[in-house]
């Protein structure tokens, strides 16, 4: 051991004390060099104990020498810690190491039906012209299904409607499946008084079941009854629909005189499309493809629903809800909307958060 | 409804082209369906002339002809036809037509070693007749490598429109040329009917029992006539609208149904019985044989024409077979009536008898052109036929058709929603019939005999916007209710598009089935007898669903057939009760719930992912998952033991579990397969009104967990015990999570050990052991009170 109280073993001894930090290869060495350097009994913490022994004179000098050693080697002491601890943790990370191209744990991702998301995009956009939604059951009475709408039991009409019958209720009234959803207008009717303003989306009934038909199929109603609604208003309402739905800004309507019992006038609306090639793609391109009916409610209808016909007047239609979705959404057949086929379920759904709204747009 | 332009132009004198003729049928409502012009699929072939016609050096029945087809050089064709000879003018088909009888491409082809370079064609492989016992035989004046289309006279375009059933009046030619004439592309031409005087007195008398079911009837006679085959022009006709010829005289009736829209009927009067046709009633029992070969049954209501031995023809719908013309016939009884369009619907209906004339009556006909029509048919019958003809028997009256409509032109604007000169109203109201009269303001309008659909002011307004055309009502917005948009749905609709989006959310593939479904498993699900349909579409759709699970359970296993097992699918939709319905959203898992995955073992789907689901979806919908109960008792189409119901007090909101084997046989489904429902509308909406949360109130102080193991009754439901915990101390206890369930060794046999974990968070200062100690007594010491359970030593 070297003279403690002599300046110029100092420098040697830093120099030593040094190495020896340098060279602990682990925590437990280092911990060791701190004890042996830095400890009780360390040969630093000696030496700064045995300053009264040196010559006053000297002693400040000494002092100052001592406090400097004692800060290198703690902080080499520190920063040799450091070095450790990474080093040991790179180690422990090193033997972590997984094989990340391990395939993830799948997830169920679930769809929305087109249909579901089709009735989503009508209410959001006839909400902004101020409709509001209205329900009414699928078994209806014989009256508000046909002769509320000016369909009386032997008019011709009532063929173009292949109306599935339930066996009568008590009162002896026919029971049937809706044929279309322009009962619930006859409840509005009979049960709000004008202005309405109303869409009616649902399920409705035709027995019928080839290519193109569905025993089952959906349709959407729209009523707008006041003082003053006239044809204009059912083109505006139904151009602003249309092209808000297809998202084409210059879609052409055409609407036909058409016939329908419980409007006049009544009127077919066809939209513009293009058949090139065989393939179907609306737009202003010349082709016309039918797309809904419609008309001023009828003066009888309104009568019958309580409605005073010489005050109120006003318009109604009605569209297929697949027939646009599938115009909408490319979707070839209708009989698979109702087959639950989870490959068409997947391929046509859509994604929970695709819920359309005007602000954020309609469809993704 | 069918007809070809040269038939129109009959009636329309036009110089509009095909397309204008299209246009405006479409604009004025009678919506062109689709326009044929037979000539174009005849367009490849040609006339082609046999210069020669040599043996076939290897076949006896074949020819080997030289044709002359218009291109210089003969074409070499073989031919087997027997007629086919040298000079004969016939129909050549190059090498790539399409011969319309097959479909079949033409190709270049050596016919036992001779190269036949196109094909000399019949009738029937023209698609042109029935004709197949030789090549056609054309006119000789026809030029080698002429379209034989125009030849042929086939250079008519046909033209289909959809008639709406408020237009009886378009269903012949006439009334559509009228139409087209009032829209302005040309003028109706006069029909210039010559009355036709009678020779003699008609010995049939007619009668009528009862003139609302026929208001008018009149015949006439005619003797010597003779009944061949129609002439050409007129088998033309009817052929090209998808009509047969028959015989002259019966193809005179289609025509004027068709012309006219005026149908008639034409009995042999040797094979009438007396002297008298009465329009009356059928009598119960009675049947009559019809000309299209089937036996009807006639029942009290159904309008008939009977003679002294029984009904020769049904009213307005179809004749009888007995006095039906034949070839022999040489003498007839015209009969011209009208007939009531409602008994002519009920009673077409009834005996399901789909015929031209029932369409025209059901609609209507022009109650004032019967005279009319019973004189152009003399007159045709006559020129085709000869004979004489009596004088008219006329039974009944020409109903009073008349009526007037107060028209305020105004109306016009405010309802059509485009202004209408006054002047142009009237002219357009003039043109297509209408009578006027000048009534203040108003106009006092008396629509056309032949327009009986026009009974108001609406649809006055109609007709004027017709003719003008709807294209100049100019699109007009909606005015606006409200400058920001209100909710179109209320909460409880809302809910419904809310649980398909958290369905789809949790995995699940939203399906939507039929709302009918099989009768007799509708049956295991507790169909009310008053849901099954009385006209199913098939016995798999025959009955109004009571539960949308089998319907699911169906899909499940169309798609595990197709391969794909593991099925999530939900439907939120109506299902049926006796006195109503209601909306359930309805879901079901298949298989495995869990696939195989290198980070753990395969999991089948059980209940729990089911209660799960519909946890979910009852708690975003509003309900305090902590406020359920479950109950054992689900219904029977689940697994007794493996069930349950989702209660809020009293009210069940929701059933779960795995679905029972019984149901799963009946579905046709073979695996793990568990459900869900949850009735929207059983599930109480908020109470509260407002749009602010109540006051959330943090605690400063640390939570304490600590678990407890409880020893328990095998049959002491889990929830009891969690629930007795969890009501020691409302205040200081704020989860009880059970974690563990352990039977086994170490455990009485009969019991089990339920494990959970307490949260206990302190309000107001930190809790002290002693605090801690208290309330463990108190879980204690609830859980044995409440569960009959014992700290697990």
């Amino acid at each position: 051991m070297t003279d403690l109280t002599a300046n110029d073993d100092l420098e040697a001894l830093r120099t030593q004390l040094l190495e020896r930090v340098a060279q602990a290869t682990d925590e437990s060495a280092l911990e060791q060099v701190r004890v042996e350097t830095l400890g009780k009994k360390g040969v630093i913490t000696l030496r700064m104990a045995s300053l009264g022994q040196v010559a006053p004179e000297l002693r400040r000098e000494v002092g100052q020498a001592n406090n400097a050693l004692k800060n290198a080697i703690s902080e080499a002491i520190a920063l040799r810690q450091t070095a450790l601890a990474g080093a040991a943790r790179t180690a422990k990370l090193a033997a972590e190491r997984v094989d990340v191209t391990l395939p993830a744990a799948p997830e169920a991702e679930g769809h929305v039906h087109p249909i579901s998301q089709t009735i989503e995009e009508i209410t959001q956009i006839f909400a902004e012209m101020g409709f509001t939604v209205a329900e009414g059951p699928e078994i209806e009475s014989d009256f508000n299904n046909f002769a509320a709408l000016n369909i009386p039991p032997e008019h011709p009409a009532r063929q173009m409607h292949d109306t599935f019958y339930l066996p009568p209720g008590a009162d002896g009234a026919a029971r049937v499946l809706r044929t279309h959803t322009s009962p619930v207008q006859v409840r509005t009717m009979l049960n709000s008084k004008p202005p309405i303003r109303i869409i009616a989306p649902g399920r409705t009934y035709r027995s019928d079941y080839d290519m193109t038909h569905t025993p089952m199929f959906h349709q959407v109603e729209g009523l707008v009854i006041d003082e003053s609604t006239h044809m204009g208003h059912l083109r505006g309402c139904l151009t602003e629909f249309l092209r808000a739905f297809f998202q084409i800004d210059d879609l052409p309507l055409r609407f036909r005189p058409s016939f329908f019992p419980f409007t006049e006038p009544s009127a077919e609306v066809d939209i513009g499309c293009s058949r090139k090639g065989g393939q179907l793609k609306l737009g202003n391109h010349g082709d016309w493809l039918e797309i809904l009916g419609c008309g001023m409610v009828h003066p009888k209808v309104l009568d019958m629903c309580g409605i005073d016909s010489t005050r109120y007047q006003g318009f109604a239609f009605g569209m297929g809800i697949e027939r646009i979705a599938m115009l909408k959404y490319g979707i070839p057949d209708l009989r698979t909307f109702f087959d639950a086929d989870l490959r068409w379920l997947r391929h046509h759904g859509f994604s929970f958060l695709d819920q359309p709204s005007l602000g954020l747009g309609l469809t993704r | 409804m069918k007809f070809t332009l040269n038939w129109l132009k009959d009636h329309l004198d036009t110089a509009a082209s095909l397309d204008e003729i299209a246009l405006t049928l479409t604009r004025i409502g009678l919506e062109v369906e689709g326009i044929e012009n037979p000539a174009e699929a005849l367009s490849p072939f040609v006339v082609g002339e046999i210069l020669s016609a040599a043996k076939h050096p290897n076949a006896d029945k074949l020819q080997v002809c030289q044709v002359d087809v218009g291109k210089g050089q003969p074409v070499e064709v073989v031919c087997g036809a027997p007629n086919a000879r040298a000079g004969l003018k016939t129909a050549f088909a190059a090498p790539g037509s399409v011969i319309p009888a097959t479909g079949d491409v033409l190709k270049v082809g050596a016919i036992r070693g001779v190269t036949s370079n196109g094909m000399l064609c019949s009738t029937r492989e023209l698609k042109l007749g029935e004709d197949h016992d030789g090549i056609m035989e054309l006119p000789a004046d026809a030029v080698p490598g002429a379209p034989i289309g125009p030849l042929l006279g086939l250079n008519d375009p046909v033209i289909e429109i959809n008639l709406t059933p408020n237009r009886a009046d378009c269903a012949g030619v006439r009334g559509v040329a009228r139409d087209l004439a009032a829209a302005g592309l040309g003028e109706l031409r006069p029909l210039g009917i010559d009355p036709v005087a009678g020779a003699f007195p008609s010995p049939i008398t007619v009668n009528i029992e009862n003139t609302d079911a026929c208001p008018l009837f009149l015949s006439r006679v005619i003797y010597g006539v003779k009944n061949g085959p129609s002439p050409k022009w007129l088998q033309d006709r009817l052929t090209a609208i998808g009509l047969r010829p028959i015989s002259a005289l019966v193809d005179v009736t289609n025509y004027f149904t068709f012309d006219r829209c005026r149908p008639l009927h034409v009995f042999d009067i040797a094979k009438i019985h007396g002297n008298t046709l009465t329009a009356r009633s059928a009598r119960a029992g009675e049947t009559m044989a019809a000309l299209n070969g089937k036996d009807y049954a006639l029942s009290p209501g159904m309008t008939v024409i009977a003679d002294a031995e029984g009904i020769e023809s049904l009213g307005g719908i179809i004749g009888g077979a007995a006095s039906g013309c034949s070839p022999e016939t040489g003498g007839i009884v015209i009969e011209c009536a009208l007939f009531d369009p409602k008994r002519t619907a009920e009673t077409g209906r009834t005996l399901q008898v789909n015929s031209d004339a029932r369409y025209r009556f059901e609609r209507g006909l022009d109650p004032a052109a019967v005279l009319e029509g019973i004189e152009a048919a003399t007159q045709m019958i006559l020129e085709l036929c000869g004979g004489e003809a009596s004088e008219i028997t006329v039974a009944g009256a020409v109903p009073d058709w008349r009526r007037t409509i107060v028209f305020r032109p105004t109306r016009v604007a405010s309802l059509g929603g485009v202004g209408v000169p006054p002047e142009r109203q009237e002219a357009i109201l003039s043109a297509i019939g209408c009578m006027i009269a000048v009534d203040g303001p108003a106009l006092s309008v008396t629509p056309p005999s032949w327009r009986a659909d026009i009974e108001g002011e609406a649809d006055l307004v109609e007709e004027v916007l017709r003719i003008e055309g709807y294209d100049r009502i100019p699109e007009t917005p909606l005015p606006r209710l409200h400058a920001v948009t209100r909710p179109a749905v209320d909460a409880a609709q809302r809910r419904v598009f809310w649980a398909k989006r958290l369905l789809a959310a949790r995995g699940l593939e939203e399906a939507v089935t039929w709302s009918f479904m099989d009768g007799k498993l509708a049956k295991l699900f507790g169909v009310a007898d008053n849901l099954v349909l009385l006209n199913p579409i098939s016995a798999d759709l025959s009955t109004m669903r009571p539960s949308i699970l089998p319907n699911l359970i169906q899909a499940a296993a169309r798609n595990a057939a197709r391969g794909l097992n593991d099925a999530a699918l939900f439907e939120v939709g109506p299902v049926f009760f006796a006195d109503g319905q209601s909306t359930i959203a309805t879901g079901i898992r298949t298989g495995l719930a869990q696939g195989r995955h290198w980070s753990g073992k395969p999991k089948a789907v059980d209940l729990f992912d089911v209660k799960a689901d519909a946890l979910a979806l009852l708690t975003s919908l509003g309900v305090d998952a902590g406020k359920l109960t479950v109950d054992a008792s689900a219904p029977g189409w689940f697994h007794p033991g493996r069930s349950g119901l989702l209660k809020l007090g009293p009210t069940v909101l929701g059933t779960f579990g795995t679905i029972h084997p019984d149901i799963l046989d009946a579905a046709g489904f073979e695996g793990a397969c568990v459900g869900f429902t949850v009735d929207l509308a059983a599930v109480p909406l908020p109470r509260r009104k407002g749009t602010e949360r109540p006051q959330l109130v943090l605690s400063a102080f640390q939570p304490v967990r600590r678990d407890f193991a409880f020893i328990v009754s095998e049959d002491v439901a889990a929830e009891k015990l969690i629930r007795a915990v969890r009501g020691a101390d409302r205040a200081l206890i704020v989860d009880a999570r059970l974690f563990d369930v352990y039977t086994g060794p170490g455990v009485e046999a009969g019991k089990k050990s339920l494990a959970i974990e307490v949260t206990l968070q302190p309000a107001e200062r930190t809790l002290t052991d002693a605090d801690i100690e208290a309330v463990a007594a108190r879980i204690i010491a609830a859980a044995a009170k409440d569960a009959g359970a014992a700290l697990r030593g």
